[in-house]
């Protein structure tokens, strides 16, 4: 168990955005996070990696309570995360970014080691030519392989992927998935929130649904397909909905 | 007694002149994010606007101020072209360094035009007695034209379609573009607006008042601290930080030497900006 | 590791210039380039917390004036010698950049650039009413001061190579920050600085020293000038302009680079010495620096270097 999440509460004010949500994810498991638009799945996410400490709960990495540990301290005991809304260091080149990842992050390399370390993960991702480019320069998608080479050269237990397929066509999906598995053959956990739903039903071994904040489904993907309560939250989101039934079909 | 009730009146006096100098800083700074760094030197130009109509055309500088306003009004827009309508996206360090030249600009042509020699108008109005005080009908016609413009300006915002227009902008650009807002020309026109009550506040100031083309600068400072106090995007916080500025100096100045006031407003300044960096009195 | 040359021709640029009144003899060089070396520091310094970390400090110069009346106060009061004063000088700067970047540092751009200015006016005004540190007249200097030095001809010479020593350190330090694990966690939060505590970089502290270091050099700036000009008073120590001049010099030269703000340092200063002895531009000179500041921020925020970096990929290595 490598993560273990206890309750935890996150209020803004007035809105509970994470209601008492807890569960464990297992070391190399492709742990999912799926639910309707305002779930509350990223505002656990930042609750996770420290942007926000929670009113109520507790976190445990590697059996050791992170709760209210300083944001940065986490990325040095190995949690790593891309966000939603990609973040590049857009004066910098693709390598220094990823040179940042890799000084900074659990790998704690020097100057000089993380050019080789970067150069090395720029390469699992596929953006060995455009290394010495500034990140402004490229596409969303480029950016999101930006971001995730990134996490991977602080050398993480396990990484935080936020909507990583999103904006990517079927294609580009794909090779990302097969990124991903190749990342959990590495030895690094993983915790998907994902919308698109035949990708995240297919590549994840649990699956946790969130609505208004709230557990509603933990599960494997067959599992939370079936469960009455998860079709209900998505009939709420019908497009979704439909999406979600069309992926039921896909891992049967 | 009296001591403190000449303090308490000449506070609020020139509080309501403070607050309406940092309006036009407050409205900009709310509407568009932007620190108008060229603010204390329009408050001068309004200032020399005022002396010039006064010495040359004989109008009284609370005449003036109408003409004044317009005046400002169309140079801020043309400045908005100049200075923001590039940079407006860029990080906020283009926008300081953007005003902050034009500063630089007019002070610079300022300083070469008028020298530094010290100015004055004096209307001779004459003081009146209250409560056992002399004070200057100036002071108190300045004071009541600040009020006026405030609630002139709040009334704008919030009773007209133009304003209304300008408060959406402020709160989401690309949504009032949906609702057929021309988001350029509304934002031009706040900072037009902006700074034509810069200029009118300097009118104002130079008739109670001597100045110079480096007075702006004080008054520019004061206006952050005042717009820190009272809160971004509010007509009546700005009026409201003035007054508490306004009081707290000539509150202060009963017991401690004058040198270290400037002093005190800063680490208030700086104390507020650290506790509640979106003012004191906001409403958002 | 990309081959960086930089160094190679700045340094031997700056020593150059440095020669040229040493050669000459000459009184009127070396004040020129006195100056000029003066605004380097004071650009490359700025530069370390504006350029590297993102952060606009708009009241820098208030570094510059803590070093100066430090420094001043311990020859003047206690007679102890230039370099021990300047050290302390820089280091009361430092000290003070750490004490008030805990408060400051938590704003984001402009307020922080507020907050800054806010602080020079507090600590001038401070300053003004402070009787042992000879108030809003400040303090002289007795001739006398000099003797240690061999007189007061010598002493300024010594001064002035002191300033070359300062400038050359500055831009090693500046070098050495640039090209470490330190800068770069610098640029990451000048980039994001969210992302950059995401990826692990202590950002708070990170800015703490980035903060007291770019503090540390004005510091012996001041100490320098001020020692050299024989009195300090708090208009002069503190003022404001010098710090958008400093902010200019970096902006002209290229915000973040290396190269850059030597460059627009020794621009400005030679604009503004051909400037100010031109009658006609003499008092235009503030709205002429105005003007191209405008010019750099709208078209050219890069700056000189910036733009030549963009343009001539190829002289990427040198011109870092």
């Amino acid at each position: 168990m490598i993560l273990k999440i206890q309750s935890i509460t996150k209020r803004f004010g007035g809105l509970v955005a994470v209601n008492k949500v807890s569960f464990e994810v297992k070391k190399q498991e492709i742990f999912g996070i799926i639910g309707p638009n305002g779930a509350g799945k990223t505002t656990l996410f930042n609750v996770i990696s420290g942007v926000y400490y929670p009113e109520e709960g507790k976190i445990f990495f590697n059996n050791k309570e992170i709760t209210k540990l300083d944001c940065y301290k986490r990325a040095r005991l190995g949690i790593a995360r891309t966000h939603q809304i990609v973040k590049p260091l857009n004066e910098l080149t693709v390598l220094e970014n990823v040179m940042v990842g890799a000084c900074f992050g659990k790998t704690n390399a020097s100057l000089k080691e993380s050019i080789l370390i970067a150069e090395k993960v720029l390469n699992g991702v596929g953006l060995t030519d455009k290394k010495d480019i500034l990140a402004a320069k490229l596409n969303v998608p480029e950016k999101k392989r930006l971001e995730l080479a990134r996490a991977l050269a602080s050398g993480p237990d396990i990484i935080l992927l936020d909507e990583v397929l999103a904006g990517l066509n079927p294609t580009e999906a794909d090779e990302m998935l097969q990124v991903i598995q190749k990342i959990r053959e590495g030895g690094i956990t993983i915790l998907m929130i994902e919308h698109l739903m035949h990708a995240i039903m297919k590549i994840s071994d649990r699956i946790i649904v969130l609505d208004y904040g709230a557990k509603i489904a933990e599960g494997t993907p067959e599992e939370v397909a079936n469960n009455p309560k998860v079709i209900e939250a998505y009939l709420g989101d019908p497009d979704l909905a439909l999406k979600f039934i069309k992926s039921k079909e896909n891992t049967l | 007694m009296e001591g403190w009730l000449a303090a308490i009146i000449n506070g609020i006096l020139l509080g309501l002149v403070y607050g309406l100098a940092a309006i036009g800083l407050n409205l900009i700074w709310g509407v568009m994010n932007v620190i108008n760094l060229s603010h204390g030197a329009f408050i001068a130009l309004g200032m020399f606007c005022a002396y010039f109509l006064f010495h040359l055309a004989g109008i009284n500088p609370f005449f003036a101020m109408i003409l004044i306003l317009i005046i400002g009004i169309l140079l801020g827009m043309i400045s908005y072209f100049i200075v923001l309508h590039r940079v407006l996206d860029a990080p906020e360090l283009s926008t300081l360094l953007s005003t902050y030249s034009l500063s630089l600009i007019i002070i610079g042509l300022g300083t070469f035009i008028f020298t530094t020699n010290p100015r004055a108008i004096d209307i001779g109005l004459g003081s009146i007695k209250i409560l056992g005080i002399y004070l200057p009908i100036s002071k108190i016609l300045t004071g009541l034209f600040s009020v006026l413009f405030t609630l002139l300006l709040y009334v704008f915002l919030y009773k007209t379609w133009t304003g209304k227009a300008i408060r959406a902008v402020s709160i989401n650009r690309s949504a009032a573009e949906f609702m057929g807002v021309n988001s350029t020309f509304i934002l031009s026109l706040s900072f037009g607006i902006g700074i034509g009550l810069a200029m009118v506040a300097g009118c104002l100031i130079a008739a109670i008042f001597p100045f110079t083309i480096l007075s702006g600068a004080v008054y520019e400072l004061k206006s952050f601290v005042i717009c820190v106090l009272g809160g971004l995007g509010s007509p009546i916080g700005a009026l409201i930080g003035g007054l508490i500025l306004g009081l707290l100096e000539n509150l202060f100045a009963l017991k401690i030497p004058v040198g270290y006031i400037p002093f005190i407003e800063f680490v208030i300044l700086v104390i507020i900006l650290l506790v509640k960096p979106t003012g004191l009195i906001t409403k958002r | 590791m990309k081959k960086r040359y930089t160094l190679f021709w700045l340094i031997p640029l700056i020593v150059g210039i440095s020669l040229i009144p040493v050669v000459t003899n000459s009184v009127i060089y070396r004040e020129t380039v006195f100056l000029i070396l003066m605004y380097i520091t004071l650009a490359v310094s700025l530069n370390i917390i504006l350029g590297y970390t993102g952060y606009v400090s708009f009241g820098h110069i208030v570094f510059y004036g803590i070093g100066g009346y430090t420094s001043f106060y311990l020859m003047y009061k206690w007679g102890i010698h230039l370099i021990i004063a300047m050290i302390i000088g820089g280091i009361v700067s430092a000290l003070v950049a750490l004490i008030v970047g805990e408060a400051v540092l938590k704003l984001r751009g402009a307020i922080f650039a507020i907050a800054t200015i806010g602080i020079n006016e507090a600590i001038k005004s401070l300053v003004t009413n402070l009787p042992f540190l000879g108030g809003a007249t400040g303090m002289f200097f007795n001739f006398k001061i000099y003797k240690t030095y061999g007189g007061a001809s010598k002493a300024i010479w010594f001064a002035y190579y002191l300033m070359v020593i300062v400038t050359i350190v500055t831009l090693i330090a500046s070098y050495l920050i640039k090209n470490s694990k330190f800068g770069y966690g610098l640029f990451a939060i000048r980039e994001d600085e969210d992302a950059a505590t995401v990826l692990g970089v202590n950002t708070k502290r990170f800015k703490s020293i980035a903060y007291a270091v770019s503090a540390f050099f004005p510091g012996l700036v001041g100490a320098i000038f001020f020692f050299k000009a024989g009195n300090i008073e708090p208009e002069d120590a503190f003022h404001l302009v010098k710090s958008i001049e400093m902010i200019f010099m970096v902006m002209l030269g290229g915000f973040g680079t290396l190269s850059g703000p030597p460059i627009g340092a020794l621009l400005y200063e030679r604009l503004k010495g051909v400037l100010l002895v031109n009658p006609l531009f003499k008092n235009l000179h503030m709205a002429i620096a105005g003007f191209v500041l405008l010019i750099i921020i709208l078209f050219a925020p890069g700056g000189i270097v910036g733009s030549l970096r963009n343009k001539f990929k190829k002289l990427r290595g040198l011109l870092e």
